[in-house]
């Protein structure tokens, strides 16, 4: 750990229609770390997301943020202070894309931060390789281009915790690798980044610690090497898969003999 | 550079379709007359301005407020579409398509069929509105999931509250004595004849305020356009938002349907138009419909006047006349874009 939790989670549970989606996950949030969401589909991932970035209000449990109850801050204010991308990239109308990214900007009109704007479109736009892409209309955009439009929209807001439902989703490889870069850097910033990753070696390469979670609770968390276990993944997963370590970082592959 | 090529292209329609409109009539008006008598009502003496009582009433009475009944119905009829389609994230949504105007005008048409107009403008304008306010809830209630309208479902959804409103219109003419059924049937048709200029003030006044309104919740709406989860994340407090939005809609429609009529189209003709040219950017797309709604309305005044000799067309229908092969191509359009609506 590098620091005090800036977010931290305690008994979340979560009841959907009678279903609990999370039972009692406690788990805290650190700035200048990357953290790892993983878990086979339906294990909860997104819902502990948006119940941490303060979009779901939790059955039970309380998140706090510095300290206070998320529930407490007002829009707004949850807008300055942490950033969601997800993976909804429908746009009603056709802005152009330059429109799009400066609307990250907007929890701060009116703040001290105004004059950079320009400054921080333009770094948001590079940094997530769409500065080409500017002058055309969003709508036209292919699904990778989009969710790398809604990425630098994201870093434009430039907030000390940042969610990230599945960035890697609908890039190709080279992209795949420009989003782990910018989470990586994101950290180093000191600013706390939260991911759902479905690739664990990815979130193996990429995370300083790793949540795994399986049918609402949360089997580990951990550095990845501890977590991402050729056992515990079996198990979880239900697969049998072998563990490769490459430079430190585990790799996670289906044993296909 | 596209929005000053806009604004005096739109400038000059409106000053000529305002020179126009007054000189148009029985009882013949110059030019000279016209500019004259509006120089002597901002205290400039000049040579042109007419001598001739009649004249002079003629415009002051009866032309003048017509033409600013026109200009401010139209920038409140466009700028509560626009609104609209910010709110359900659709741009196939208008006051008229949804049934807001016959929720207004079965409001209205209450208040009349109850004598209420006894009580002045404002209480058929404050029915219109009551009406104009539970259609839209109901649109609203019933035709989003998952923070955004589907076309489909939107339109059925219209189709609902069409035939509520209209039953309900049906069934105040029915109970209704023969002089109220004429006052609603005539005013049903929808006309700008005989505007008083005490009705002007209140369409006036709600147009300003609305637009104005609007204008100032513009940033807002362009944040919606990303969808309502990405909206709130944003800082955008989307359900607050929605009602504001709501409770404008409602008065801007309101008051124009409670003095001219339901004039539908003019709030879907417009902001497309406007996006097609400035794009989708909320201030300007709202500040730029409602100053392109006067002009249509005016323009669509001036020809139900001319279009019969003698006669004058309700300007309802000549709107629907253009507004409806309008909505159709838009629909054509949407469908071969997206190949049809889930």
């Amino acid at each position: 750990m590098t620091g005090a939790a800036v977010l931290s989670a305690r008994g979340l549970s979560v009841d959907l229609d009678g279903r609990e989606v999370l039972r009692d996950v406690s788990l805290d949030i650190v700035p200048g770390e990357v953290l790892a969401l993983v878990g086979p589909n339906g294990a909860g991932k997104s819902t502990l997301l948006s119940v941490l970035s303060g979009e779901r209000t939790p059955s039970a449990g309380m998140v706090t943020l510095d300290n206070r109850d998320l529930a407490s801050f007002t829009p707004l204010e949850l807008a300055r202070r942490r950033a969601v991308l997800t993976q909804e990239n429908a746009l009603s109308f056709p802005f152009r894309v330059i429109e799009v990214i400066q609307m990250g900007r907007s929890p701060w009109t009116r703040s001290a931060e105004l004059a950079e704007d320009a400054a921080v479109v333009a770094a948001s736009a590079r940094a997530a390789d769409v500065e080409h892409l500017a002058h055309r209309r969003f709508t036209e955009l292919s699904g990778g281009e989009r969710a790398r439009v809604s990425l630098a929209r994201v870093l434009a807001q430039q907030t000390g915790i940042v969610f990230l439902d599945e960035p890697t989703a609908a890039l190709d490889l080279r992209h795949q690798e420009d989003v782990l870069r910018i989470a990586r850097s994101l950290a180093d910033e000191g600013r706390a980044v939260v991911m759902v990753v479905h690739d664990l070696s990815l979130a193996g390469a990429v995370a300083d610690r790793v949540a795994l979670l399986a049918k609402g609770s949360l089997v580990a968390v951990g550095p990845p090497t501890e977590v991402l276990t050729a056992e515990a993944v079996s198990e979880v997963y239900g697969l049998v898969v072998r563990v490769i370590d490459i430079d430190g970082r585990p790799h996670v592959v289906p044993s296909r003999s | 550079m596209r929005k000053l090529v806009l604004a005096l292209v739109l400038a000059a329609l409106l000053v000529g379709g305002t020179l126009a409109s007054a000189l148009l009539g029985q009882l013949p008006v110059s030019t000279a007359d016209v500019v004259g008598s509006i120089l002597r009502a901002l205290f400039i003496p000049n040579p042109w301005a007419p001598d001739d009582e009649v004249v002079e009433s003629a415009l002051w009475f009866v032309r003048f407020p017509r033409i600013v009944m026109a200009v401010v119905v139209g920038a409140a009829l466009a700028t509560a579409g626009a609104v609209m389609q910010a709110i359900f994230g659709n741009p196939l949504a208008e006051p008229g398509v949804v049934g807001v105007s016959s929720g207004a005008a079965l409001g209205a048409a209450i208040a009349i069929s109850l004598g209420l107009s006894m009580f002045g403008d404002y209480a058929v304008a404050v029915l219109a509105f009551a009406g104009g306010l539970l259609a839209t809830l109901l649109v609203y209630l019933v035709s989003r999931a998952n923070g955004r309208t589907e076309v489909v479902t939107l339109l059925l959804t219209g189709i609902a509250v069409n035939a509520f409103g209209g039953a309900g219109l049906a069934f105040v003419l029915f109970a209704t004595s023969t002089a109220n059924r004429e006052q609603i049937v005539f005013w049903q048709l929808g006309s700008l004849n005989g505007s008083l200029w005490r009705e002007v003030a209140v369409v006036a006044v709600v147009a300003v305020i609305g637009v104005a309104a609007a204008i100032l919740l513009g940033r807002r709406y362009d944040l919606l356009a990303l969808g309502e989860r990405n909206a709130r994340h944003l800082g955008l407090d989307v359900e607050r938002l929605r009602l504001v939005s709501i409770v404008i809609v409602a008065l801007l429609t309101g008051v124009g349907v409670a003095f001219v009529g339901i004039i539908s189209f003019v709030g879907l003709v417009v902001p497309h138009l406007v996006r097609m040219i400035l794009g989708p950017r909320h201030r300007a797309l709202i500040l730029f419909s409602a100053f392109g709604g006067a002009v249509l309305m005016l323009i669509a005044d001036l020809l139900a006047r001319v279009v019969v000799s003698g006669a004058e067309l309700p300007i309802g229908m000549l709107t629907s006349l253009v507004g409806g092969p309008f909505f159709f191509f838009l629909l054509w359009r949407q469908r071969r874009r997206s190949g049809g609506w889930a």
